[in-house]
């Protein structure tokens, strides 16, 4: 029996596959050092650098995992292609039967294990950062139903209201902490803003809070996620992120008796909301 | 009990009587029993049962195959005036009902188990010859209710597979169409449960003398497992159906909020079946994958024992990871959820060191259902890494319900369902019929699926990404989403020609039969020491049992599994328990 003594893999690989062993070892340091290191210079991946605090943080995690599965993926079909190309069929003759080998198959669980403890490592303090809701001055209810949202600013008496081809627009200032408050008047809805990196259900019965703090002004489309019937692919909004003098003067400017329904935020009146 | 666990080994005395009695005597019962078509309509013999339980998936297959490239069509351009909303919502809910309740469960557990696991435990039959039909009776009779429910007034079911209560409910979700698909999951969730039943009860107590737990095929074991997650899990989506039927029609307020019901609990009820259904979804074609990748290599099993940890570990991490489909609704706890989620990695790698090291410094032939198992290595890869991201709850925050998790999940369920079972049809086919499917067309069938496969997912992730949700009949044409779909529906279309060719496939060796013989392969499982069929009660003879692949041992006596170069205890060859020659068998 092979007992994995200390430093024997590197330093004396085993009668078989011993560029396996280099190469899982070596694994370990190629794999877990990005996440350490991932940073804004790194490639998007096909996702979003994020618009928000909180996107930006989901997104270096998604760097991170995708570089790590890359880098598993790149081995493992490596190895399969190896075998593949390797040990075609060359003669009738009967290979060796060679059925366990204890210090591989430690090192293959072991490596994974601690892999995936590193990477739940990561996991919860992003998600730890991406879920919390600090205190704010600026809070939206946000109401789904079928289909389409409403967009309520508590103390203010403006409330946004679009359904279907009259997509509504939130409107928020950059770079304040804005709590949303969600909740579902029918069936469940999925508030989603791609380039936020985040979506949150809005559930009937259940009152959903998160927070974003958007980092630069724009408009950026959602949508929602849920499946919710005939027009799901209908519900759809936009996240308008404007100065905060701008803010407070669409909020003025729409702030009238409570019954009043805004359809869409006047552009024109947050032109001058660019940072 | 001891000898029901552990048997007796054949041979030592000759004790013929070791074999159990009543299996004999059963022999007898059915033998001049009805041909033609009241035979398929009153057989209890598994091997009849299980090809029906084959050809009746293969239908729904191909069925939900095309509603697949329907959806394909609409979505080649962003506002398709194909389909209604209606009717889109009521295709991509039966395609995926019929794909993941009617074929791949059905096709593997029902079909494929069914078939092969009494022949590679050595059995005469299932355990419960007439539950077996039941099950596959209630199975069709579902299978029938819910392709009917298309015709009913307010055609069928729109609220996808998962049935999110409360779009479910009578308000939302009224007609018939409705209460169909909940009354034919529940049918075939009764069959599976039966169906599981009567896997353990064969595993457990139908082994043949000599196959002890230790000694059973991979694909066996993968069975047994998957029998006990049935267990586990689909009593509860049967509950919670009943729950949501009674939610519709008796005033009940289980999963409805205004009489104080949680929605939410539906979700917590399915998921809790539902990912151990991904796992009887997975190993069931695991099992496959690893009778067909050694039988190529000509090697054993690489890491055999690890292999059914491995397997046990899946099923038992399965269990408890079920709210990672939930992160997005922030009402549970998602750091646990989140680590066993990642914990069931190391498992699944174990498994693909199994198959890599099995495959190493082997003589490996790439005969059809080779292929589909190396196309299913990498297609379960993919999957398996992007599941590892899904897993992270701040990743799946951004992913979740768009073409992300679609593409994800298809490309799991492609590299299992059908890529590992088409092997499996490939594989095991001369068994079942005695004749040869065509390997040149199977390698077309092959190479197309592969092309097609990675042409229709690939840009789905990308798009995902971009931020398109699943579910949706129409999507802006100004944000470049549509190349990514018109690559997609091209890839889908590709793989519907591929299971054309599978068509002409399956004709040709029909009209024109190829002789396959007992084992075309030079396979190791016992199923390949009788004859190609199998005569009714399976054997006449067995070979001495000292492995997982007596058929192996039998015909390679002096090519026994090795352990640092030593062979695995008393396994093959000149027995070292005093069996006598390796040549002789005993007569059941």
């Amino acid at each position: 029996m092979d007992s994995p003594s200390a430093g024997s893999p590197l330093a004396r690989p085993r009668r078989r596959l011993p560029k396996l062993t280099t190469r899982r070892l070596a694994l370990g340091a190629v794999v877990l050092s990005p996440l350490v290191l991932a940073s804004c210079q790194l490639p998007t991946f096909g996702g979003y650098r994020g618009a928000t605090k909180q996107a930006v943080d989901a997104n270096k995690l998604w760097q991170g995992f995708f570089i790590t599965g890359l880098c598993v993926f790149i081995l493992v079909a490596f190895l399969i292609l190896w075998a593949v190309l390797r040990y075609r069929r060359r003669s009738d003759k009967i290979p060796a039967q060679t059925q366990y080998h204890t210090l591989f198959e430690i090192i293959y669980t072991v490596v994974p294990i601690v892999m995936v403890l590193v990477l739940f490592y990561f996991s919860v303090v992003t998600e730890n950062s991406v879920d919390a809701v600090p205190a704010s001055n600026v809070q939206v209810n946000v109401t789904a139903f079928q289909w389409g949202w409403r967009f309520s600013y508590p103390g203010h008496n403006v409330t946004v209201i679009g359904q279907e081809l009259q997509n509504p627009t939130m409107v928020v200032p950059v770079g304040e902490n804005v709590h949303i408050v969600l909740r579902s008047s029918d069936v469940i809805h999925g508030f989603y803003v791609p380039e936020f990196n985040f979506s949150r259900y809005a559930l009937p019965g259940v009152t959903n809070q998160f927070s974003f703090n958007v980092n630069h002004a724009g408009t950026f489309r959602g949508q929602c996620t849920q499946l919710c019937g005939l027009y799901h692919s209908l519900m759809i909004f936009q996240v308008k992120a404007v100065s905060p003098s701008a803010y407070e003067a669409w909020l003025a400017q729409n702030s009238t008796s409570a019954s009043t329904t805004a359809y869409h935020a006047n552009s024109s009146t947050v032109q001058g909301g660019s940072s | 009990m001891t000898d029901v666990i552990n048997p007796p080994v054949i041979g030592g005395g000759g004790d013929v009587t070791a074999v159990d009695e009543h299996v004999v005597e059963h022999g007898h019962a059915e033998e001049h029993g009805p041909t033609g078509v009241l035979k398929w309509l009153t057989t209890t013999d598994h091997k009849v049962i299980g090809l029906s339980y084959m050809i009746t998936s293969l239908v729904m297959f191909y069925l939900a195959g095309i509603m697949a490239l329907v959806i394909r069509l609409q979505l080649a351009s962003p506002s398709s005036s194909l389909l209604s909303f209606s009717q889109y919502n009521e295709l991509f809910t039966m395609h995926g009902s019929l794909m993941l309740y009617l074929f791949a469960g059905p096709f593997a557990f029902g079909g494929l188990a069914n078939y092969i696991v009494p022949l590679q435990v050595g059995a005469p039959d299932m355990a419960f010859p007439r539950l077996n039909a039941l099950s596959y009776w209630l199975y069709a009779g579902g299978s029938i209710t819910m392709l009917l429910s298309f015709f009913v007034a307010g055609g069928a079911s729109s609220f996808g597979w998962v049935a999110y209560a409360p779009l479910s409910n009578a308000t939302n979700s009224p007609g018939a169409g409705s209460d169909m698909w909940i009354m034919a999951l529940a049918l075939t969730g009764f069959s599976a449960i039966f169906t599981g039943v009567n896997l353990v009860a064969t595993i457990f107590y139908l082994r043949a003398p000599g196959m002890t737990m230790f000694r059973m095929p991979i694909f066996t074991w993968n069975m047994l497992v998957t029998g006990i997650l049935i267990l586990i899990a689909f009593p509860v989506l049967t509950a919670a159906l009943i729950m949501l039927y009674c939610d519709r029609h008796f005033g009940t307020h289980i999963f409805t909020v205004s009489g104080g019901g949680v929605p939410v609990l539906w979700q917590h009820l399915f998921w809790f079946f539902g990912h151990p259904e991904v796992y009887i979804l997975a190993l069931p074609f695991f099992g496959i994958a690893t009778e067909v990748i050694p039988t190529f290599s000509r090697k054993p099993v690489f890491g055999y024992k690890g292999m059914v940890f491995a397997t046990l570990s899946i099923a038992a991490l399965s269990t408890g990871v079920w709210a990672h489909h939930m992160y997005t609704t922030g009402v549970v706890l998602l750091p646990f959820f989140s680590l066993l989620s990642l914990l069931i990695a190391v498992p699944t790698g174990i498994k693909f060191f199994n198959w890599i090291g099995t495959m190493w410094r082997g003589q490996l032939s790439f005969k059809t259902p080779m292929l589909f198992c190396i196309g299913f290595l990498f297609a379960f890869l993919m999957g398996g890494v992007t599941g590892v991201m899904l897993a992270a709850p701040a990743l799946d925050f951004f992913t979740h319900d768009t073409y992300f998790v679609v593409a994800h999940f298809h490309q799991v369920l492609f590299g299992t369902a059908v890529f590992a079972g088409f092997a499996g049809l490939y594989f095991w086919y001369p068994k079942m019929f005695g004749r040869m499917l065509s390997d040149k067309l199977g390698k077309w069938h092959f190479w197309l699926l592969f092309i097609g496969f990675w042409l229709t997912f690939i840009p789905q992730y990308e798009v995902g990404l971009k931020g398109m949700p699943r579910r949706v009949a129409v999507y802006p044409s100004n944000l470049g989403w549509q190349v990514y779909n018109q690559i997609s529906t091209i890839g889908a279309f590709v793989i519907g020609i591929s299971f054309a060719i599978l068509l002409v496939n399956l004709w040709i060796s029909w009209r024109n039969p190829v002789p396959a013989g007992d084992n075309p392969w030079d396979a190791g499982g016992l199923e390949w020491f009788t004859t190609s069929p199998p005569p009714h009660h399976n054997f006449t003879h067995l070979p001495p049992i000292r492995s997982e692949r007596p058929t192996w041992d039998y015909n390679h006596p002096d090519s026994p599994a090795l352990h640092h170069g030593k062979p695995t205890g008393p396994s093959s060859g000149h027995g070292g328990d005093g069996s006598g020659g390796t040549k002789e068998t005993v007569e059941v």
